[in-house]
């Protein structure tokens, strides 16, 4: 018969750590939720739906206890100790990529909300729907929110509308050679 | 009307940004904290017989 779906948690670690760290902008809070999620996904297996996007049932999961922490504590946790920013080597944008590092930091500036749509539909490819129903709001909010996160990035960044278009097209020709090779 | 194309060209270098610092982030290694977590669940799971390794792993 089917394997144990909990055979799969450990792939989904990754992504929930990314997600964690998105949504705390701290490593070591980061991982105390996701370990938090690990055990609750572990034993609650039974309400996880065969079949559905174990992904998107995991980050409801941690993205329930992340706010659940947050109206505990009256406020945005924000304990930011720069691991997003800091850990990661900074790689030259010689080819007009925006700085990452300067982009790390834009996007720490963003609220809770604006931070969670844009990495569930901006970078983890969730759509609108899938990520209108993880964070139990209506698909109009989520796509308001994300708009309003992009403004936002390139408000702080200071990106203006050349500056973008150059961007975008080399940024645009790189994935694409990238994805062709 | 060219508002809206620049508009939609910032969101995609905007997102593609997005996914790098994304990918950048799940590209790292899996910490051994969250494997031996889920072998302590699984020892836990297997009942009595897996009892004590469950023990053994948390003291670590």
């Amino acid at each position: 018969m089917s394997a144990d779906p909990r055979e799969e948690l450990v792939t989904h670690i990754p992504a929930l750590r990314a997600f964690a760290l998105s949504l705390t902008r701290n490593g070591s809070l980061a991982d105390d939720m996701v370990q938090d999620t690990l055990v609750k996904g572990w034993t609650k297996i039974d309400s996880f739906q065969a079949g559905t996007n174990m992904r998107a049932w995991l980050f409801t999961i941690l993205r329930n206890t992340y706010y659940s922490n947050r109206r505990k504590a009256g406020r945005e946790v924000s304990d930011v100790d720069g691991v997003m920013t800091n850990s990661l080597s900074e790689k030259p944008a010689h080819d007009g990529r925006l700085q990452m590092k300067d982009f790390r930091v834009a996007f720490e500036q963003l609220n809770d909300e604006q931070r969670e749509a844009l990495i569930l539909v901006g970078a983890s490819g969730f759509s609108y729907e899938e990520a209108a129903e993880m964070c139990g709001v209506a698909v109009g909010t989520i796509k308001s929110r994300t708009n309003r996160g992009r403004a936002r990035l390139a408000e702080i960044m200071g990106l203006n509308e050349h500056e973008a278009l150059e961007m975008t097209d080399s940024a645009t020709m790189a994935v694409v050679s990238a994805r062709s090779a | 009307m060219a508002n809206e194309i620049e508009n939609s060209k910032q969101a995609r270098l905007i997102d593609d940004n997005l996914k790098r610092v994304y990918q950048d982030m799940i590209s790292e290694d899996i910490p051994d904290r969250f494997l031996n977590l889920l072998d302590q669940l699984k020892a836990q799971d297997g009942g009595a017989a897996s009892e004590e390794k469950a023990e053994q792993g948390e003291q670590k």
